[in-house]
């Protein structure tokens, strides 16, 4: 039933015109009447863009805004019953703060002692009671969001959007503003449509988070939901910590990671390639030999109320959050409650990009050129006088036949030289995992390539992509 | 305790000029403008000027000429200022530049340009001499007003303007009580580098053979003359008009919070 909902977003995407980037792709999202509904993401991830569609500062290049089951996608700001409360606060710095938060009751033409009676209501919602004619710019901070929360709640929207609200605030006035915050939520019973990287302040306050990463949703679900069963390896990394690891299903149950084969809770078919998530706190620390893996511990910081232990197991390093200490240099024992196991299958990260034939028989992808036998990949074909024939003799059309090319993301190489390879590109995330690190490079022609790689790069890293030849598989496009 | 005493000696240089070039020549206007020919005190200069209906006519000539340039300034620079500052052209700088550029060309020669074309349309610019002043005034200083302008609405925060959208404000309502309030620091100091050259540059209205006076000519007249006396007093009371004007600006700028328009 449509009426359940009180904004439905249906395929949005979001591409500027001016640099061809696509901010937000295909976004969907049901929102329940009163939800506190968070978009939680790293920066560049959309989350902000997508806040912004709603709010109608900007208008998506496809797809629809349901609000009560009617399309405001392309509707100006001030004709939607949906109020924001800016990053930077956004006060106006020529009026009081009577005049501030009495602006859209204002337009609205509302009788002035009427306005007088919401604006002092509202004041005391926030606490500033008899805060009407300062300055803005003899408020604090904290006093200045407050004001702000209150300009939008004074209109009594449907559905109040907060961007980032808390981040130029400092810890603590942070954490009494998120608990502020939820209590208005829970009283006013408005719809809050929320925006932050900071996924404690999502796990704390939501009812619905949205985890968004490159523009694209990577998992919806309650707070428990995607702390506890992430969708896959970026949402596991981003929330809480994690340790990721690669594993195969050895049988019903049983999963083969980290050097160790474990039981688990999730039924994946034998064979089948897994991302392992395993919470630093659900590892168990036993002596050397009983568990099921062994490790050397090679750092112990004392965290207050646990500590956090690092071991090297083989090739792989587990991070371990125990109440219990450990010694360094030790060997210890590590075993795993199968539900503190979590089964992710690994999404298919294999590259696959289309080259073109040049007339001399190989293949160009830009401006590159790749060798390959094409007489290997078309079955039946031989070359005869630098002419290519099909199984039938008949020349192959070289123009019209692409050739699919696909390199698995252990078998890419980075380079510090942005000119070594087939092409180029921008570190945009990265996860480690375990022995590895999973890197998504955006390729300057902005193709997202997913490169395992045993060394460390930083985010924002610009490198050379080095596809070698005899690590390619080769196909006829279809 | 050394270093503090190296850094006031650095002072010196500005010291020096401040005495050299703006209170020794003060001192100097001060005392031709309250003495006679034989170097007596007097204040018969002061009270020749209100008295003389010659001097008033000219002071309220001049007033009048000045507001309409500012007027004119105001009305065709804003616009610029504002297209140019939210337009997501890329190259605004480029354009800016453009309006700016023929304060790089020398004045005279743009102003002979100008007298050609208006005695084109015209016929004889001795029709309409205020007006042909405003034109060419205008013409003249209108990047100054430009810049102020464009500089204090390029950095308004847009989030404001966004703020009062979502606030149910409609573009008309955004400009008039966001915009416009906002950028008052840029108009306040465009019209003070427009208002009070207008009232003083009369060059412009020789070139254009406006042979109506205009405070600086009635100074210039009078020092041309060797009466020191009466043409310090003139430029002394121009001297107190534009520092009215300026305090009033400056009260008002504060109230708009957001200085730094200047160019």
């Amino acid at each position: 039933m449509a009426e359940d909902y009180i904004i439905e977003l249906k395929s949005i995407t979001k591409t500027y015109d001016d640099n061809g980037f696509t901010a937000v792709e295909d976004f969907n999202l049901k929102v329940k009447r009163g939800e506190f509904v968070t978009f939680l993401g790293p920066s560049g991830c959309g989350k902000t863009t997508t806040l912004r569609m709603i709010a109608g500062f900007e208008l998506p290049t496809s797809g629809e805004i349901l609000l009560n089951g009617k399309n405001i996608a392309q509707l100006p700001p001030n004709k939607r019953p949906i109020n924001t409360v800016f990053q930077r606060y956004a006060l106006f710095p020529h009026m009081n703060i009577y005049e501030n938060i009495a602006f859209g009751l204002k337009l609205k033409k509302l009788p002035a002692d009427e306005i007088k009676k919401k604006v002092s209501h509202v004041l005391e919602m926030v606490d500033l009671e008899g805060f009407e004619n300062r300055k803005v710019s003899t408020l604090s901070g904290g006093q200045q969001q407050r004001i702000a929360i209150a300009r939008a709640l004074v209109n009594e929207p449907e559905i109040l959007l907060l961007d980032e609200p808390l981040g130029a605030l400092d810890l603590k006035m942070r954490k009494e503003m998120q608990l502020e915050l939820k209590n208005m939520h829970d009283k006013l019973g408005i719809t809050f449509i929320y925006v932050t990287h900071d996924q404690e302040e999502a796990l704390t306050m939501s009812d619905k988070i949205v985890v968004m990463s490159n523009g694209k949703t990577q998992q919806i679900g309650t707070p428990e939901d995607i702390y506890n069963e992430p969708k896959n390896a970026f949402v596991a990394d981003f929330i809480g910590e994690s340790n990721i690891f690669k594993g195969i299903m050895t049988g019903t149950k049983k999963v083969r990671f980290a050097g160790g084969e474990f039981e688990c809770m999730d039924d994946v078919p034998e064979g089948t390639l897994v991302d392992v998530v395993v919470r630093p706190e659900d590892v168990i620390m036993t002596k050397k030999g009983e568990g099921i893996i062994d490790g050397k511990v090679t750092s112990v910081i004392f965290k207050g109320i646990h500590y956090e232990i690092t071991v090297e197991s083989g090739k792989n390093e587990m991070l371990i959050q125990s109440t219990k200490s450990a010694t360094v240099g030790d060997t210890i024992g590590m075993t795993l409650e199968p539900d503190g196991i979590h089964i992710m299958i690994a999404e298919d990260h294999t590259t696959r990009f289309e080259a073109e034939i040049a007339s001399d028989l190989t293949l160009t992808y830009s401006d590159h050129t790749i060798h390959c036998d094409l007489t290997k990949v078309i079955p039946g074909s031989k070359i005869k006088d630098g002419v290519l024939y099909d199984a039938q003799n008949e020349p192959v059309d070289i123009e019209k036949t692409k050739i699919l090319v696909s390199i698995e993301p252990g078998d890419i190489e980075l380079s510090d030289d942005e000119e070594a390879g087939l092409t180029s590109g921008r570190i945009v995330n990265l996860i480690y995992k375990g022995d590895h690190y999973s890197y998504v490079v955006r390729t300057i022609h902005g193709h997202d390539l997913i490169v395992d790689d045993e060394y460390l790069w930083n985010m924002d890293d610009q490198v050379g992509l080095i596809l070698p030849e005899d690590k390619m598989t080769f196909a006829v496009k279809k | 305790m050394k270093k503090t005493f190296a850094r006031k000696y650095l002072g010196i240089p500005y010291a020096v000029y401040l005495v050299l070039f703006v209170i020794a020549p003060l001192v100097v206007l001060f005392y031709y403008a309250f003495t006679n020919s034989t170097g007596h005190f007097t204040l018969a200069n002061l009270a020749g000027f209100f008295t003389d209906s010659n001097t008033i006519g000219t002071l309220i000539y001049s007033l009048c000429l000045a507001m309409v340039v500012t007027v004119a300034c105001l009305v065709i620079a804003y616009p610029i200022a504002y297209v140019l500052a939210r337009s997501k052209f890329k190259s605004k700088a480029v354009i800016v530049m453009l309006f700016v550029m023929p304060m790089w060309i020398n004045f005279t020669l743009r102003l002979t340009a100008l007298k050609e074309i208006l005695n084109l349309i015209e016929g004889n610019l001795a029709y309409y001499p205020f007006l042909n002043s405003v034109i060419g005034m205008t013409y003249d200083f209108l990047p100054f007003m430009i810049l102020p302008l464009y500089n204090t609405i390029v950095k308004l925060d847009g989030s404001l303007i966004e703020a009062a959208q979502d606030l149910g404000a409609g573009r008309r309502q955004t400009f008039f009580k966001i915009t416009v309030p906002l950028s008052m620091p840029g108009v306040i100091s465009g019209v003070s580098m427009v208002f009070l050259p207008a009232m003083t540059n009369y060059v412009v209205n020789d070139m254009l053979y406006n042979s109506t006076y205009i405070m600086g000519s009635l100074i210039g007249s009078y020092f041309s003359a060797y009466d020191w006396h009466n043409g310090s007093m003139i430029a002394l009371i121009l001297l107190a008009i534009i520092g009215v004007f300026t305090l009033l600006s400056g009260e008002s700028e504060e109230d708009g919070r957001r200085g730094g328009a200047l160019l």
